[in-house]
């Protein structure tokens, strides 16, 4: 496991494609918290996916104003294949090109070509106020966010 | 991890409240790998006896499996009535087959009104409860199906029978 950027470091932007003719900035969600999940990649097994935990838990994201947003090097084709088939209801940002350049400018970024599993809330100023790495085969839940999310309130 | 909600009488519980051990399951009625935990704990209830109380709570991943909220629904219509464990079981053991037909034959095999259940189910009239389990399943760390806490931890690993047994072993 890596260092990955602590919390009290202000959010890098980045603009990111979502699907193949649009694309997301992190500035655009100035104003509300946002969940960032950098994941290693599309298409892991269902059961223990993490993506279709945080599809879930996402109403309860959501009771905190908070957008979720998941990254990954999987390019856009991909990751819309990716949505569609598990039903995602919300964006996955494709770190394609330069590949995994979000991810380094987070210390996010694998040697082996990947992200590191890795979680950033960061408040509606743009600042990181938790981050987490999880050991990269292993599904860190949705408890750490909330608590996050929940001591932004405080 | 640590389960964060103590089991209570409002639980759906197998075994006597004084039981050196407790093994509660978080599961989804479609995941196939719940299908697969559900014998093993059949044998374990069969192996510890009267020392193990086991309790089912509901993680149906609902988006990925479009059964898997109905059929949680319709445990617990069944529950009110008293069914609930052979609905529980009734759906796991034929999982494969799982569908809205499905859950009405498995009521009236066990004497409940199908049509009661299918419009429970169409209200939506347990989904508070199930969603009551999924978030203490979230909150206490639970990230996939199924997860079982032994006295309250975590299980950490395959949900075989020998590893489940050997944990069961250590604290009893």
């Amino acid at each position: 496991m890596s260092q990955i950027l602590p919390a009290g470091t202000k959010a890098p932007d980045f603009t990111l494609h979502v699907t193949p003719d649009q694309t997301v900035s992190l500035t655009e969600f100035r104003g509300r918290p946002v969940i960032l999940a950098f994941y290693p990649a599309d298409w892991s097994p269902v059961c223990s996916d993490q993506m279709a935990l945080y599809n879930e838990v996402l109403p309860e994201f959501q009771k905190h104003g908070a957008e979720l947003i998941g990254i990954s090097v999987d390019g856009v084709w991909c990751h819309s294949a990716f949505g569609k088939d598990r039903n995602l209801h919300f964006p996955l940002l494709a770190d394609f090109e330069p590949k995994g350049a979000v991810a380094r400018l987070y210390d996010s970024y694998r040697q082996e070509g990947v992200t590191e599993r890795a979680l950033f809330v960061i408040d509606k100023e743009g600042m990181i106020r938790w981050s987490y790495c999880s050991p990269v085969g292993v599904n860190p839940g949705a408890d750490g966010i909330l608590q996050a999310l929940e001591a932004l309130e405080k | 991890m640590q389960l964060k909600e103590n089991v209570t009488p409002e639980d759906h519980s197998q075994g006597t409240e004084g039981a050196n051990v407790t093994l509660v399951e978080y599961g989804d009625y479609e995941c196939p790998y719940c299908g697969a935990a559900y014998p093993v704990v059949k044998r374990l209830q069969k192996r510890f006896g009267e020392s193990l109380r086991f309790v089912f709570r509901n993680f149906p991943l609902a988006e990925a499996h479009p059964m898997a909220e109905a059929s949680a629904e319709a445990a617990e219509y069944a529950a009110t009535k008293g069914k609930f464990w052979q609905i529980h079981d009734g759906i796991y053991e034929h999982q494969t087959q799982l569908s809205a037909e499905l859950l009405g034959t498995l009521a009236t095999q066990n004497g409940l009104d199908p049509k009661a259940m299918a419009e429970a189910i169409k209200q939506h009239t347990f989904q508070g409860r199930v969603k009551k389990d999924f978030m203490s399943g979230v909150r206490s760390g639970v990230n996939g199906t199924p997860a079982f806490f032994i006295n309250g931890i975590l299980l950490d690993g395959e949900a075989d029978f020998e590893t489940l047994a050997a944990a069961i072993e250590a604290v009893r």
